[in-house]
């Protein structure tokens, strides 16, 4: 299959010293939704600004569906499109101007460039602020504006670097439905979040990139079989003052109705329910104490750090 | 289509884009952009020009107010394209919105031009309202109009070049008005703007002759009177030469990213 990306031996030395990339090989198949997860300042926004063009590397190699960064900058330029973290354009311009003239640079003739507008506009229910001028936008909006721009060129990858910081949880679910569309449609997404919630309802691949260095590179689906263990909390109907001893299922009190539950993986939650009612101890609901994904992500961030002493 | 012929196409309509997109900006903002030259340049003329000129009596062979015309158009054609572009271009930094720009599979030279295009544009744009504004106080006879335009042109394309290369080492809106300060208005003011270079002593004569503006009043002032301090085919010489020098310097610190990538 063909791959979306391919970046390979990348090391970007920033000027003054700093190493924020030490070498990172990467690969994500055409069609795939992509996760790059990290704690702040691992690089994963240099990452991104490489292959975007926004930042210089140092040495390595970058290549778009097979158009090497080096070689043919052009045809890797055309094939992505970026959402950038931070807001990226003119405040004093309205909306549409913003993702017309982005259209231009990248040589669609302005009447298409309005058609394609208008069409990116209305997918992100923006259309009706056509006209507002940029700095008059909600920081919402600004996000979806940056969606629209990065789209008027129809790029076949997608990259975006912390789509949904700062949005409601409303929109947020909106343009999570709408990514997953773009991605069933046919485009590569690539993905930076620090919710994982995001990364595990949206992508199928994650890497997790830290100091620099990718430490994992994995599907969701793998890397949540990897979890052993799991800690649900419990609501309960009455109080339970005594906890009873139930085998591989470990006890704890939060308070006198609330309880956490820590159970292996091969054990049903069946079997957890016909402890507890033997026992009888009514269930009013239950949840995860932890996203899973979060708490493999805190496992492994830890782990690094304390490899390097960072942490006891 | 050829691939060529799209690819060609892709960078006009690039081109295009950048240029109506600068021209949109400083007439939104002409109260800040044209008018200013308007005003300094009127009170030249009836300072200069009608009150004192009329004391000081012919220069080269020409009233004085006569004299000064050119120059005064010419500062308001170099003030102009090279705010327009430093201005402009380092807003773009500034606010990130250049990143809309490095994404984009538009060529180094594409953006340089169309950055330069739009800075000539107003450039022209206020040379000629001043133009106009000569015309109030004298009457204002064109020699040549291929030499005048041609200098004109050439004159606002250089500082449109020397604007960009300005921004792209900018760190603050300070450091725009660097080359002016330092750099511009020492050479305008000892450019021949005011006076011809046969007035100074044979030492100062010398030295004005590495003063780049010295070329372009002359050539315009050839244009507009047919008299000139220096041999024409010089002028246009040294102009191209400037204009050859700064374009690729410009393309040089784009292709290594000097002031817009990390
Ligand atoms: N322009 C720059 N000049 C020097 N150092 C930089 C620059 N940009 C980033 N860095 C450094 O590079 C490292 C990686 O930064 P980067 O922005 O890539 O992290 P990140 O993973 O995107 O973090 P976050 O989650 O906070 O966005 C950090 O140590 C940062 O301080
Ligand atoms: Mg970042």
């Amino acid at each position: 299959m063909t791959k979306a990306l391919d970046v390979a031996h990348l090391v970007k030395t920033y000027k003054g010293g700093l190493q924020a990339l030490k070498g990172v090989d990467l690969a994500v198949e055409e069609g795939d939704f992509f996760a790059l997860l990290g704690p702040n300042g691992a690089g994963k926004s240099t990452l991104i600004g490489v292959i975007a063009s926004l930042v210089n590397k140092t040495t390595g190699s970058v290549r778009v569906f097979n158009h090497d960064l080096d070689l043919d900058p052009e045809g890797v330029k055309a094939r992505i499109g970026l959402v950038p973290q931070e807001f990226n354009f003119n405040l004093f311009l309205p909306a549409v101007e913003v993702v017309m003239n982005q259209a231009g640079y990248y040589g669609i003739p302005r009447r298409d460039a309005r058609v394609r507008a208008e069409r990116y506009l209305r997918q992100l229910d923006l259309w009706d602020r056509r006209d507002t001028e940029m700095r008059r936008l909600s920081g919402g909006m600004k996000r979806r504006l940056m969606i629209a721009r990065a789209l008027v060129h129809e790029p076949r990858l997608l990259i975006l670097d912390e789509p949904t910081a700062g949005v409601d949880i409303e929109i947020r679910r909106s343009m999570w439905a709408f990514l997953k569309d773009l991605n069933v449609q046919g485009t590569t997404i690539i993905l930076t979040t620090h919710y994982l919630e995001e990364a595990e309802s949206l992508c199928r691949t994650i890497a997790i990139i830290n100091h620099g260095e990718i430490t994992e590179r994995s599907t969701i689906a793998a890397l949540l079989a990897r979890l052993r263990t799991e800690t649900l909390v419990l609501n309960l109907k009455g109080r339970v003052a005594e906890l009873p001893q139930l085998g591989d299922f470990v006890l704890n009190h939060v308070d006198d109705c609330t309880l956490e539950v820590e159970m292996d993986r091969k054990h049903t939650i069946n079997c957890l329910f016909d402890a507890l009612s033997r026992n009888g101890i009514e269930v009013l609901s239950l949840r995860n104490k932890q996203n899973r994904l979060e708490r493999l992500f805190l496992d492994m961030v830890r782990r690094v750090r304390t490899d390097r002493g960072l942490l006891p | 289509m050829s691939r060529d012929a799209q690819a060609w196409r892709r960078y006009w309509v690039t081109f295009e884009t950048i240029v109506s997109k600068e021209i949109l900006r400083f007439t939104r903002i002409w109260v800040q952009t044209v008018l200013p030259s308007v005003i300094t340049t009127t009170l030249y003329f009836v300072i200069f020009g009608q009150l004192i000129g009329s004391r000081i009596g012919p220069m080269d062979g020409l009233a004085y107010l006569d004299f000064i015309v050119p120059g005064l158009v010419l500062i308001a054609v170099i003030t102009n394209s090279y705010f327009n572009v430093v201005s402009s271009f380092y807003s773009s930094k500034f606010s990130r919105y250049v990143e809309e720009l490095l994404v984009s599979p538009a060529p180094n030279w594409v953006i340089l031009a169309g950055y330069v295009a739009g800075g000539v544009v107003r450039g022209l744009t206020v040379g000629a309202v001043v133009m106009l504004v000569a015309m109030l106080f004298t009457q204002v006879q064109v020699y040549s109009p291929a030499v005048t335009a041609l200098v004109l042109l050439m004159t606002a394309v250089l500082f449109a070049l020397c604007g960009f290369i300005n921004a792209l080492f900018a760190n603050s809106f300070d450091d725009i008005s660097i080359i002016p300060t330092f750099v511009l208005t020492p050479l305008t003011y000892l450019g021949g703007v005011f006076y011809s270079i046969d007035l100074l002593p044979k030492f100062w004569q010398g030295l004005s002759l590495a003063n780049p503006i010295l070329y372009m009043v002359n050539g315009f002032r050839y244009g507009l009177h047919g008299v000139s301090d220096i041999p024409l085919r010089v002028a246009f010489w040294i102009i191209l030469a400037f204009i050859l020098f700064f374009t690729l310097f410009a393309l040089e610190l784009l292709r290594r990213g000097v002031g817009v990538k990390s």
